[in-house]
């Protein structure tokens, strides 16, 4: 079923166009990346469909209901923490069911648990390391009611150890939950690893100039990193972004 | 409090230090009392005269809190509203600044004539000193909000009211205590000020009544009871803050 549906935008900055007629889907329960180079204008779209921005032309859906210029239709988790530092981390996980409406603080307790975060429960964000802080923010983002979670490069800020370990982390909790999820990358590795289909954007202005679909089953193992099909995968997609 | 010890023995050493040369350069110039009386007379005075000095004492403290409660609460209700309705701040800030350049000195008798000797013309004037300070922080700390953070609240649906009280308020809290630090410590001098346009009690009547017969070391306890007021009000709103913004106080802590 499809839950989120992207027809024919566009946007300008001024005379900076930065999206053109640029349509994709995402099904229910789907973990879809969006792969482009710096400044291909990843951000702009999430932009636009958290109804930051209106887009010129063009519509969002969001299991029918028309979302462009609806702020709060969707949950989100950018690419810095953005953690506030006078809550614990408590509070901050439920900071966007309280945005909602109803928090509920059970709930959180258990996933920060399971997070390996029981133990700092209370503590401020400055108590937490960069990786703590990501996972505080992913949970928040996961606790959050909407039906769709957009992530715009969390790992990105993260050393490669820590990226691994939050990459694995990550793919337990999908397993787990089973949200639907359109995540930001220009890491094209963690595209694979991730997810279940890949949009590969060519810049300027961006539009979808290849769809790719990961031919890996799940749950995912960390071994399809030395995979000969992963290797091929890379290759493909790599091709697939030099050629735009 | 160990570290107020740790921290305060070197100034509370200087301080001592200036206490000896000056008794000890009154005594040899053999400066009259009347010109600048030793330490020691001051203290005395101090200890001699306490019940005497207390009503006054009581009345200007009375006077400045009430006066700082006022002040804050204008001050922060004008940083609110200038905030969340900008038309208005383009409006009335420059206004605002401009109004801080004239001269309680000069306006303070001319609230007496408008107001009488009541109280409402002393509060006027310890208002006037006080707002601005915690308006100008208050506002300062609603403009400085980071702008992921605000990029954040607003992508998951934060209406303009859950902004200010889950973003912009908390984290002006800071400055604001900034603001607020400063404003206690002018109460004392706007009560003081106040207090000389007439008055029946305070340590502003005090002093007048000191320096035109010509009792110089009562001049002196008033000039060190206001100082000591002042700091005392700066150590309130130090607590507060420790007490309200914990996050912050652990933060520095740790560096
Ligand atoms: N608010 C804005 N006003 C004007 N231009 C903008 C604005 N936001 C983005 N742009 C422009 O749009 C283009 C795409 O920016 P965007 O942030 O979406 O890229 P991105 O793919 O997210 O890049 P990165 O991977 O570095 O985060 C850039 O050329 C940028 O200058
Ligand atoms: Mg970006």
């Amino acid at each position: 079923m499809i839950q989120l549906s992207v027809n024919s935008l566009t946007k300008s900055f001024d005379s900076n166009r930065v999206l053109s007629n640029l349509s994709f889907q995402v099904n229910e329960g789907e973990f879809v990346s969006i792969l482009g180079p710096s400044g291909s204008g990843k951000s702009t779209i999430f932009n636009l469909i958290g109804g930051m921005l209106l887009p010129d032309e063009g519509s969002i859906t969001l299991g029918n209901v028309e979302i462009s210029g609806k702020r709060g239709s969707i949950s989100y988790m950018p690419q810095t923490p953005s953690l506030m530092p006078w809550r614990t981390t408590l509070q901050n996980v439920l900071l966007g069911q309280e945005i909602m409406g109803k928090a509920d603080p059970e709930t959180a307790r258990k996933m920060l648990q399971k997070a390996g975060l029981g133990d700092y429960e209370n503590a401020f964000p400055h108590e937490l390391s960069g990786g703590m802080k990501q996972r505080a923010a992913f949970i928040r983002a996961l606790l959050s009611p909407q039906p769709i979670i957009l992530l715009d490069e969390p790992f990105s800020a993260l050393d490669e150890l820590t990226r691994l370990d939050m990459q694995k982390w990550l793919l337990d909790i999908w397993n787990e939950h089973k949200p639907t999820i359109l995540f930001v990358t220009h890491n094209i590795e963690e595209a694979i690893y991730l997810s279940d289909r890949i949009l590969i954007l060519g810049s300027k202005p961006a539009k979808v100039v290849q769809e790719f679909k990961v031919p890996f089953g799940r749950p995912r193992m960390e071994g399809i990193f030395l995979d000969k099909n992963f290797l091929e995968c890379k290759r493909s997609i790599h091709h697939a972004l030099k050629n735009h | 409090m160990i570290n107020v010890f740790r921290k305060g023995w070197r100034p509370a050493a200087v301080l001592l230090l200036l206490f000896i040369l000056w008794e000890m350069a009154v005594n040899l110039a053999e400066v009259p009392a009347w010109l600048l009386p030793p330490p020691t007379d001051i203290i005395q005075e101090a200890v001699m005269g306490w019940e005497g000095f207390r009503p006054h004492l009581q009345s200007t403290v009375l006077l400045s809190l009430c006066g700082f409660a006022i002040g804050t609460a204008i001050g922060l209700l004008t940083a609110v509203i200038l905030h969340l309705l900008p038309f208005i701040r383009e409006s009335i800030y420059p206004l605002l600044i401009l109004s801080q350049n004239v001269p309680i000195i000069v306006l303070a008798p001319l609230l007496v004539v408008w107001f009488g000797f009541g109280i409402l013309p002393k509060l006027i004037v310890i208002t006037l000193v006080c707002f601005f300070p915690i308006t100008v922080a208050a506002l300062d700390g609603f403009r400085q909000t980071p702008g992921e953070l605000r990029h954040y609240m607003l992508m998951a649906g934060a209406g303009r009211g859950q902004l200010f009280w889950k973003l912009e308020l908390p984290y002006s809290l800071p400055s604001l205590f900034s603001g607020l630090k400063i404003s206690a410590t002018y109460s004392v001098m706007g009560a003081v000020i106040s207090e000389w346009l007439g008055a029946k009690a305070g340590i502003g009547v005090f002093m007048t009544l000191a320096s035109s017969s010509f009792r110089t070391d009562r001049v002196f306890v008033a000039i060190f009871a206001i100082m000591l007021l002042s700091l005392l009000f700066f150590g309130g709103i130090l607590l507060a803050e420790r007490l309200l913004i914990k996050w912050k106080s652990r933060e520095s802590g740790r560096k």
